[in-house]
């Protein structure tokens, strides 16, 4: 169970986020939507760790990890993909995923590579594992950024506007991958613009703005909210 | 005439600038830190082997063993001590810091040491040569330096490619900040990244130090060879590091050999025919 506790944090005069509240059980699926610029990547970047919190508490299995280093959250269990894939271009494929199986899932060497193939299987880059990660054309990098981020093995997995961009056969086979992952135990919090996509899985839905939630639950209701009216048909509340 | 003699003996002497340039061109590789202390870490390490043979008597092969494992902790601390605090967009910090370095080594060693030239004694290793046919003999000791330099780099290779530490030293390379998200420690990589360097200018130490003498000052003329060397080969590159160095030595000894005074213009000259021709080196493997 991941749990953000009256989260703020500010550059400057702007505010990303403001006292968040935001729990996540263990095996959940949860959708993040909002406008561009709502403080959703800052979300992110406030549980991963590269960002800290100028307030609040950030927990993760009863455990505060508000001071731990992004590298000790991975290994705790929090796998992250960005919404531009930031491959190891020099490293081939597989050289990818094993760095993050080695270090973030704290695999041995023989398991590494079992689980990193399973991944690779899983994500459909198996016929690409050899190939330089910088060579790849954006959907594979996309699966790329997908696969590494499960190859470190996470109880939780935060996926960032990872539909964004793709064609809808592309997509609809994202979806099911996702469900795949999800259904094996895996708690997600997925930010996407794409909310067809994020409404076949999520469970739960949260909308940011200006850096607070300003709604959430049921995805359906929380869709035919006054809030998310007036955020994204110019609707007034 | 320029005859395979020169050819030879500059390959050689190639060797020793290669080893130079290894630590230099492993660190700036890694993280981009250009390292000013260089060529006055290489001498550190040479004068800690003087005083490990001569003063403790201890024999020269299990000084290095010693020395090797010193400088190593030695760069780890300074990673993690100094260096790491000043790393960051920003590559002015580091090049002063690292400049700073050089000055306190150089003055250091001038005050432990003195001013005076020393040499590393090897024996009868120092004078011994293999006979070629044709007249051609070619010493052990430079023959020994470049074996050393292409072993150093196949076995750093080794380790950038078939190891799980070669593996997060090339991931950080790429994205330290992504590095760090997939559970690499950033900080201990670099650290342990400055120990190997210090580590291999042990070697690069001792293959120079039996060759000519040295004395606390001449640290800053061996970092410009390193320099060069690295820039030759193209950044990024270990084995165009060594082709760097194996390509500075060949137009010294050539420059020398045409006229005793162009040696060391010669290689300058040869530096920037390189540039000029390819800007990044002769074996580019980073991004620009």
């Amino acid at each position: 169970m991941l749990e953000l506790k009256a989260v703020s944090k500010a550059f400057g005069a702007i505010v990303v986020a403001e006292r968040i509240d935001l729990s996540l059980s263990s095996g959940e699926a949860l959708g993040v939507i909002g406008p561009n610029g709502a403080g959703k990547s800052t979300l992110f970047n406030l549980i991963t760790g590269m960002l800290r919190p100028d307030s609040g508490r950030v927990i993760l299995d009863g455990r505060d990890i508000t001071d731990l280093a992004p590298e000790d959250r991975c290994r705790a269990g929090i796998g992250r993909s960005f919404q531009i894939p930031l491959p190891f271009d020099h490293l081939s494929v597989f050289e990818n995923l094993s760095v993050a199986a080695l270090f973030g899932g704290g695999m041995g060497q023989a398991e590494a590579v079992q689980h990193c193939g399973r991944t690779l299987e899983l994500t459909g880059l198996e016929a690409k594992a050899n190939r330089p990660a910088g060579s790849l054309p954006l959907l594979d990098r996309k699966r790329l950024e997908l696969a590494r981020a499960l190859a470190t093995r996470p109880r939780t997995l935060l996926l960032d506007e990872i539909a964004g961009g793709l064609t809808e056969a592309e997509c609809h086979e994202l979806v099911e991958t996702i469900r795949t992952i999800h259904a094996g135990g895996v708690g997600i919090i997925w930010i996407e613009h794409v909310v067809h996509a994020l409404l076949a899985v999520v469970q739960r839905l949260v909308v940011l703005d200006f850096g607070r939630v300003v709604a959430q639950g049921v995805p359906a209701e929380v869709m035919r909210s006054s809030e998310v009216q007036t955020i994204y048909m110019g609707v007034p509340a | 005439m320029i005859g395979l003699d020169t050819v030879i003996e500059g390959v050689l002497l190639g060797g020793v600038y290669a080893l130079f340039a290894l630590g230099l061109s492993l660190i700036f590789g890694i993280m981009r830190l250009v390292n000013l202390a260089h060529g006055d870490l290489i001498l550190l390490a040479a004068y800690l082997v003087l005083s490990v043979t001569t003063v403790l008597g201890i024999p020269l092969l299990v000084a290095t063993l010693l020395v090797v494992v010193v400088m190593f902790v030695a760069g780890f601390a300074l990673q993690r001590l100094v260096l790491e605090r000043v790393l960051g967009d920003d590559i002015l910090p580091p090049l002063l810091v690292t400049f700073g370095l050089s000055i306190v080594i150089q003055n250091g060693l001038l005050l432990v040491y003195g001013a005076d030239s020393r040499r590393l004694q090897a024996g009868a290793f120092e004078s011994s040569s293999v006979t070629l046919g044709g007249g051609l003999s070619i010493g052990l000791a430079p023959l020994t330096a470049l074996l050393t330099a292409i072993v150093a780099v196949a076995l750093l290779q080794l380790v950038f490619y078939r190891t799980s530490l070669g593996r997060a030293f090339r991931a950080t390379s790429d994205n330290p900040q992504i590095a760090q998200l997939m559970g690499i420690n950033e900080r201990s990589v670099y650290a342990i990244a400055v120990g190997i360097s210090l580590a291999v200018s042990v070697i690069a130490a001792i293959t120079f130090g039996i060759r000519a003498n040295f004395d606390p000052s001449i640290g800053p003329a061996r970092l410009l060879y390193a320099f060069e060397a690295v820039i030759i080969g193209g950044l990024g590159s270990l084995w165009g590091t060594l082709v760097g160095g194996i390509v500075l030595g060949l137009a010294q000894t050539i420059g020398a050999r045409i006229n005793p005074e162009w040696q060391i213009l010669s290689g300058h000259l040869a530096f920037l025919a390189v540039l000029m021709v390819r800007p990044r080196g002769l074996f580019p493997s980073r991004r620009p």
